[in-house]
Order: C-alpha cells, then sequence, then structure tokens
C-alpha cells in the first residue's frame, strides 16, 4: 500500500510536472437498459487533459461522450476505471467544475439576472456585491438589456448566452460544454463559439475547457486537441492535435485542413463499420 | 378596466342569460318548485338582515379554513414524506390513491360513530376529503421536478437542503398549486356534504342552513347560490390568480 502511493508521488514529479488537470483512466460505463440488458456506453477510455488546454470529445451520438463529461462533472460514477481531478478521485459536482448542458438549464422562476447571482451566491459572494457582479457578466455577453427578463422571454442563443455567463460568473478551473450550441442555428452559434474562445484566450492558461461535440467543424475550430470516438460502445479512435493560431475562423486555411482530416478519419470508421 | 370589462364581460353575460332563463320558467311553474328570481332575492335580502346568512356563511368559511390548513399540513407532509422514500411511496400511496377516489359521503356514518353529531366529525369528513388530493398533488409534482434543473443546481454548488429550498421546490411549485387548488374544491364539496348530513343542535353553517330550509325553496335557492359564489370566489380570486402569476412569470401561460 505504501509503495503504491510512493509510486505515484514519483510518477507525478516524474516528468517535473503536476498531475494532469482532469485524466480518466481505462473508464468503463456500462448502463442496465429499460429491457433489461447491460449496455457498455463507454468501452476503456484513457485520456488525460492538462490545465489550460482545450479538448474536444467528438464522435456520434450515442458514443458514450456525453456520459464522460457527467463523469467529470462528477454527476456521474464510472462503472470501473477512474476518473481524476488533480490526481485524486473526482468529487461530487462543484462550481470548480461549470457545465453548459446541451438545453440551456436556466431557473424559470429566475429572471436572468437572478440566474446569475445563483451561481455567485454559491461561490460566496456576499450578497450586496452580486447584482454588480451579475450585471458586468450579462454585459460580457451582450445581455445587459434583458437582465430583468424572465428566461423564456429570450430567445434560445440569448438563452445560451445567459448560461455561459452564469457558467463563468462561478470563475470555474474546468468549463465542460455538452453539445451546448447543437440546437442553435448558425449565427448564434458562431457568436457562441467565439465567446467561448474569447473566454479560454483571456484566461491565458488557467482555465481548462472541455467540449463534447458531434460537430467536426465545431472542434476544429475550438480544441487544440480532438479525441476522436468510436459509434457505440464508445472507444479512442484517434486523437488529432490542432496548432493553429487564435482567435481562429472557419475559414482559416489550417482548420479547414484539420476538418477534412478528421472527416476522412470519420468516414474510415463508418465504412468500417459497414463491413462487419 | 377595459381589461377587467373584457374578461368579466362573458361570464356575466351568462349569469344574465341564466336569470332571464329563470324568470321565464319560474312563470310557467309554480312558485312552490321554481320561485321567481325577485322572491329568491327578498329571501336572500331576509337572510342577510336577520344575520342568518353572514353568520352561516362565517361559520362555514371558518370550517374551510381550518380543516383546508390542516390537510395541507397533513397532506404536504405526508407527499413530501413519500417523494423521499420509494419504498413508502411504493406502498402508501396506493392507499392515498384509494382514499381519494373513494367519495368522501362514504366517511359521514363512521365519522359520526367516531365524533358523533359534532363539529368534528363535519371536520374530519372535509380533511378527509382533501388531504389526499394534496399528498398526491406534493408526490407528482416534486416527480416532474426537470431532472435537467437539479443537475444544474448541483454542478452550481446547490447540494442537499439548499438543492431543495433554492432549486427542487420552485421547480416543484405550480404542480403543487395545481393540487391545492383541486383540493380546496374537494374540501369544499366534503365540507357541504357534512353540514348538510351532520347537523347538531344548534351548529350553524351554510349547509346547515340547507337542511333546516327544506320548506322554505327560495331560501334554499338563495343559499345555494350564496354557496357558489363563495366557491367561485376562492376559485378565482385566490387559486386562480396565484396560478396565473406563477405560470406566467415561468412562460408556461400562453395568451390567449
Amino acid at each position: 500500500m505504501a509503495d503504491r502511493s510512493q509510486g505515484s508521488v514519483t510518477l507525478m514529479s516524474d516528468r517535473g510536472r503536476p498531475a494532469p488537470k482532469l485524466s480518466v483512466e481505462h473508464l468503463v460505463k456500462t448502463r442496465r437498459s429499460t429491457s433489461g440488458e447491460t449496455v457498455t456506453a463507454v468501452d476503456d477510455v484513457t485520456f488525460e487533459v492538462h490545465q489550460g488546454e482545450f479538448l474536444c470529445l467528438l464522435g456520434p451520438s450515442g458514443c458514450g461522450k456525453t456520459t464522460i463529461l457527467n463523469i467529470l462533472a462528477g454527476l456521474d460514477e464510472p462503472t470501473s476505471g477512474a476518473a481524476l481531478l488533480d490526481g485524486k478521485p473526482i468529487p461530487g459536482p462543484g462550481p470548480d467544475r461549470a457545465v453548459l448542458f446541451q438545453e440551456p438549464a436556466l431557473f424559470p422562476w429566475l429572471s436572468v439576472v437572478a440566474n446569475v447571482e445563483f451561481a455567485l451566491k454559491h461561490v460566496g459572494v456576499a450578497q450586496e456585491e452580486r447584482r454588480t457582479r451579475a450585471m458586468s457578466w450579462l454585459e460580457n455577453v451582450h445581455l445587459t438589456g434583458n437582465a430583468n427578463a424572465q428566461p423564456h422571454e429570450l430567445s434560445a442563443g440569448m438563452r445560451q448566452r445567459a448560461v455561459l455567463a452564469r457558467a463563468l460568473a462561478c470563475d470555474p478551473d474546468v468549463l465542460l460544454g455538452d453539445e451546448p450550441f447543437g440546437a442553435l442555428d448558425a449565427q448564434a452559434r458562431e457568436l457562441l463559439q467565439n465567446e467561448v474562445q474569447r473566454v479560454w484566450v483571456e484566461s491565458e492558461g488557467r482555465k481548462t475547457f472541455v467540449f463534447v461535440t458531434h460537430n467536426v467543424r465545431e472542434a476544429a475550430l475550438l480544441a487544440d486537441r480532438v479525441l476522436v470516438m468510436t459509434a457505440a460502445p464508445g472507444r479512442l479512435l484517434e486523437e488529432v492535435r490542432i496548432h493553429a493560431p487564435r482567435p481562429r475562423n472557419l475559414d482559416d486555411a489550417l482548420v479547414a485542413r484539420v476538418v477534412s482530416e478528421i472527416h476522412e478519419v470519420l468516414m474510415g470508421e463508418v465504412s468500417k463499420g459497414g463491413s462487419t | 378596466m377595459r381589461r377587467l370589462a373584457k374578461e368579466l364581460g362573458p361570464p356575466l353575460a351568462g349569469v344574465a342569460g341564466l336569470l332571464v332563463v329563470w324568470a321565464i320558467v319560474a312563470a310557467f311553474v309554480s312558485p312552490a318548485i321554481v320561485p321567481s328570481p325577485s322572491e329568491v332575492w327578498s329571501a336572500f335580502a331576509r337572510g342577510v338582515s336577520d344575520g342568518t346568512i353572514p353568520e352561516a356563511a362565517a361559520k362555514t368559511l371558518l370550517r374551510l379554513a381550518f380543516s383546508f390548513v390542516v390537510s395541507i399540513v397533513i397532506g404536504t407532509a405526508l407527499g413530501f414524506g413519500l417523494a423521499l422514500n420509494e419504498f413508502a411511496r411504493r406502498s402508501i400511496r396506493p392507499l392515498v390513491v384509494a382514499l381519494q377516489i373513494t367519495p368522501y359521503i362514504a366517511w359521514l356514518p363512521l365519522a359520526v360513530v367516531w365524533f358523533g353529531l359534532s363539529e368534528r366529525a363535519v371536520v374530519f369528513v372535509t380533511i378527509v376529503g382533501a388531504f389526499p388530493s394534496v399528498t398526491l398533488a406534493t408526490i407528482a409534482s416534486f416527480g416532474q421536478v426537470p431532472p435537467l434543473l437539479k443537475r444544474a443546481g448541483r454542478t452550481l454548488g446547490a447540494e442537499g437542503w439548499q438543492l431543495y429550498r433554492e432549486v427542487i421546490f420552485p421547480a416543484a411549485l405550480p404542480g403543487y398549486v395545481a393540487g391545492l387548488d383541486q383540493a380546496w374544491g374537494f374540501a369544499w364539496k366534503a365540507l357541504m356534504a357534512g353540514e348538510l348530513i351532520i347537523a347538531g343542535v344548534r351548529a350553524t353553517g351554510l349547509g346547515h342552513l340547507l337542511q333546516r330550509s327544506q320548506d322554505d325553496v327560495p331560501m334554499l335557492i338563495a343559499t345555494v347560490a350564496v354557496i357558489v359564489v363563495i366557491g367561485v370566489l376562492v376559485e378565482y380570486l385566490i387559486f386562480g390568480t396565484v396560478d396565473r402569476r406563477i405560470r406566467r412569470r415561468r412562460g408556461l401561460l400562453v395568451d390567449a
């Protein structure tokens, strides 16, 4: 026992580098389907995310990428294998790991600004400071004029912007995105992608972003590194590093090349799946 | 003012239409069976001036308020407990459903055996009539809280009691209020049945008034009208307003 813990300490200082911000080791997640069968959602996945990195998990729907994200958020637990935060098992959910869900999860009984204040309250911001702080976060996403609106009065894109403001108000170390822009029209999506990119760049390596997407262009636009996953049961298929400078644009030649590269990987996977 | 006229216009027209039909029927039928609206109005005026109707209405409303508050407390506590514990829910919820679909009238003879011809018997029947709806609505409203909102609350740092207070209770509120609305309807009906049948010698209440006015048809109709008006007022002014306000705020109400 003592040997083992010593071993892991050595490992950490091995390359003079701290433990990765997030890591997943031989992660397996199975669940019982409604018909009672055991379904493997994630099958032996291992990867690390370093502090300040922007990682995208890319894969077809049903490949278990959302499951991995939920495990990182602390909302779900691995069946076997490990999921670590700063080298320690991931505790329950918390505001150090903000989550952008597929649906904008604003509280419908609170106004937009009160939704942001909710986040500030739980990270310990004093009551008299909350309103000004919340307003400045809303200003970042151009929602000052809608601060007192109820969530249902906003457009889908505005709602995701409000959710982004709320998530960032927690000042999280990690931002997890579960295809948060998937349901938006192209224009609203681009706006939010740029916003996310800007926030990440401005954090200057302090914040770690992990986004799940099935959109190749989104992954190529946002990520430093893309992990391509297979269809269910989800396994890692390929890792693509993207060195294009930021802020990136979908029209950048390098981004376009990465997109076609990833497409090739995915097409190969599809045809392989078809023949077996 | 214009909005009020727009909202109240049609129902008032309906009431006026009813009065016209009633007056026409009364003109052709013996007043011993269908008295005219004016006869009923004078019976009502008499009942108000000699104090019988106000006293009966006040007593009835007091009983209603007491029984309803007790129903809310019992119903909510039981519902919350059952929402938290699956085994308890699966074993006790069917009993509450059985209680809810049992006509409250069926409890009247037992209530008399247990409590005599007393105030307590009336209140008992009212509570038994009303609290199952509160319990079932409480369970259902917790069950319908979107999992997404709970997860969002937890990732924002709300856990345990805070999660209940700040996310789960507010999210469950619309369903709960709808349940209270239904429960008050049951309470009102059960109370009237109770008062009508369990009439102690000196008991007063709108149901008792009905029981005692059996040979005074104008007074019977006047009392029924008072019962109807109280019901409509509580329904629209209290529950309707609260329910509309909650739903409008959350965008659950589509304005016609």
